[in-house]
């Protein structure tokens, strides 16, 4: 590790009678960190710019859509079944994927031992990484090829992109859980199941309940499922039956995006300042939840 | 949830009811199996899942695969209506826009992660990791809109003409097209996608290094670019690798922001001005529209392609993670 060592001083013994001072080397390698530390700056402002200008012109454009007609009406005049389509589709969603993904991370906290670990966890990093457009081609060759498109077949879809999410979160709780806990629980002599039901679970439920908020935020706005899968329902009419297509707001997103019609635009922007909204307040809710249950676990 | 009651009562609680009968310690035998059993059951469903979804997309493919062969890969004409497929054309335009996102994007996202975790006071970086994982969780549709509409009509007008006339003699920047929609809107689009991922896992990363080492690096006379150039780079080199891997399997796999920002061009070119696509995007766009069988099949042998690809790099970046992972790094 050359690091105390400049470029051309290294190869000369060290002299203790040198008086310490800054060389024009030394000052030179000061000028390279403080450029570099400039650079980290401006890269970290660089993001919060892109971020501010991405939101500003969702809002600035998307404002002008918003009013109490298109946030309640069908499609000639709001985006209503859109919205409420979205949050059908989504709620089955969580429905689905919410205890598979607690009973896997209970499984890999609580069970697994380190042999068998290590590949679930793989696993859910695998399930974690498929790009979402292969999980709707898999579910349209599964459920929709032949068969027609459905709400509920999208939201198949769609847990399958939050099961990772959901099991990876509530494994982190879980670890926080304080050992001591299940050691007092061991000693009591209360069976372990007793003991994961009614100590461990409640203890980890606030991580829980953040964990599916974070995932319901990612699902409320992956398109490619929904673009495979429940695309084919115009939004001129409330859809709450999961069996038929469901109109969503993705999907209308993306459709109008396609068009080129001004007025089309105007509706974009509109849809995607409630979508962004919702998705930014799910996930401000729930870091500060986590935050504070975090916060009381571990004191 | 916030009265969740301090474990000593609830295990007493428990155990004062927990009488040593037999039904009872059989009933706590069933309930412990049961329960191991439900979850099992569910990580196994998981494993099912994965290999469903290899085995419906590979059936899916096989009447393209059977008829085209590897010769698929290095064909590019694309004509659903003469039944000509050739997926050369999205090979390179994922492999363009992919580059594109981690060449501008890991360089930009590693140093946001050093700034986060070595530069920032506490205060600053409690307001910026959020606002960074705040880009993260735009819907990548938005973020396509906003490309089309914004950014696009920006490129057109002042980046690409410029980068044209200044680097023109090279191949990849040809002469600029009428559209925004292009290679390069829908690498820069990827870039911004890609940037919060390898932040966050590197600001992680970074602020694991132990400080006694960086002190020590310091206290010998290191400035703080050599603190982290001599010590926290390379004992996290594993790590950022990992986490490039990781940004580049969102890149390779991102369909709709693509889609909306590309401009379904089907040809081989290397011109980032031009309109493309990637194999993500062209699923996206034409699956729901296949005018013919082969034509599905073709779309399912690119999700395969794609399938194969994610995975990979995926089990590449756990790889990296846990074989040169920890603190085995640190004092190379």
């Amino acid at each position: 590790m050359r690091l105390w060592r400049g470029r051309s001083g290294g190869q000369e013994p060290f002299d203790p009678t040198q008086p310490l001072m800054a060389t024009g080397n030394l000052r030179r390698r000061h000028a390279v960190s403080r450029v570099i530390q400039g650079l980290a700056v401006a890269a970290a402002i660089g993001a919060v710019a892109v971020l501010v200008i991405v939101i500003w012109a969702v809002v600035s454009h998307g404002i002008k859509a918003i009013s109490w007609d298109f946030v309640t009406q069908p499609a000639p005049k709001g985006v209503g079944p859109n919205l409420v389509g979205t949050g059908v589709i989504v709620g089955l969603a969580t429905l689905m994927a919410m205890p598979f993904g607690v009973l896997i991370a209970l499984f890999l906290s609580e069970y697994a031992g380190p042999r068998s670990t290590r590949p679930v966890q793989l696993l859910m990093d695998v399930m974690n990484g498929l790009p979402s457009i292969i999980i709707a081609v898999f579910i349209f060759a599964l459920l929709v090829a032949h068969k027609g498109q459905a709400g509920w077949k999208a939201s198949v879809a769609l847990a399958i992109i939050m099961v990772p999410l959901i099991a990876r979160g509530t494994q982190e709780v879980l670890n926080l859980v304080p050992g001591h806990q299940r050691e007092a629980a061991d000693a009591l002599g209360v069976a372990r199941w007793r003991s994961i039901l009614t100590i461990i679970l409640p203890a980890a439920l606030p991580g829980i309940v953040t964990a599916t908020l974070l995932s319901v935020a990612r699902a409320a706005g992956e398109t490619a499922p929904v673009l495979l899968i429940t695309s084919l329902a115009p939004g001129d009419s409330f859809q709450l039956n999961p069996l038929h297509a469901i109109p969503n707001a993705p999907v209308r997103i993306f459709q109008l995006s396609e068009e080129a019609n001004p007025e089309g635009f105007t509706e974009a922007w509109g849809l995607s300042l409630i979508l962004i909204a919702f998705i930014l307040a799910l996930g401000l809710g729930s870091r500060y939840l986590l935050n504070r249950s975090k916060r009381k676990m571990t004191r | 949830m916030s009265t969740t009651p301090p474990a000593g009562t609830a295990s007493l609680k428990l155990a004062r009811s927990n009488r040593q009968s037999p039904t009872r310690k059989r009933a706590d035998r069933f309930g412990d199996i049961a329960l191991f059993l439900i979850c099992a059951a569910a990580a196994a469903l998981a494993f099912v899942v994965i290999v469903l979804i290899a085995k419906e997309v590979v059936e899916g493919a096989q009447p393209a695969f059977s008829k085209f062969g590897l010769s698929f890969l290095t064909h590019s004409k694309w004509a659903p209506p003469l039944e000509e497929f050739g997926g050369k054309g999205v090979i390179l335009g994922t492999l363009i826009t992919s580059a594109i996102a981690l060449l501008i994007g890991a360089p930009v996202a590693i140093s946001i992660g050093i700034f986060l975790a070595l530069l920032a006071p506490v205060s600053v970086r409690n307001v910026i990791s959020p606002l960074v994982e705040m880009l993260a969780a735009i819907p990548s549709v938005i973020l396509g809109f906003w490309g089309l509409l914004i950014l696009g009509p920006v490129l057109v007008s002042t980046v690409e003409p410029f980068l044209h006339d200044t680097l023109g003699f090279i191949p990849l920047f040809g002469s600029p097209q009428t559209t925004g929609n292009s290679v390069f809107n829908a690498g820069l689009i990827l870039t911004i996608m890609v940037i919060p991922i390898i932040a966050s896992v590197s600001r992680d990363l970074f602020m694991a290094v132990p400080g006694e080492l960086q002190d020590g690096a310091a206290a010998l006379g290191a400035t703080r670019w050599e603190v982290i150039r001599g010590v926290v780079l390379p004992s996290t080199v594993s790590g950022v690798i990992a986490a490039c891997l990781l940004g580049l399997g969102r890149a390779l796999g991102e369909a709709i922001a693509v889609s909306q920002v590309i401009g379904a061009g089907t040809e081989a070119h290397l011109s980032l001005f031009k309109t493309g696509g990637t194999m993500a995007s062209m699923i996206a766009l034409q699956f729901n529209s296949a005018v013919n069988a082969l034509h599905t099949a073709s779309l399912y042998y690119l999700a395969a392609l794609l399938l194969v690809i994610g995975v990979a790099s995926n089990l590449l970046a756990s790889w990296i993670g846990s074989r040169f992972g920890d603190a085995g790094g640190v004092m190379r």
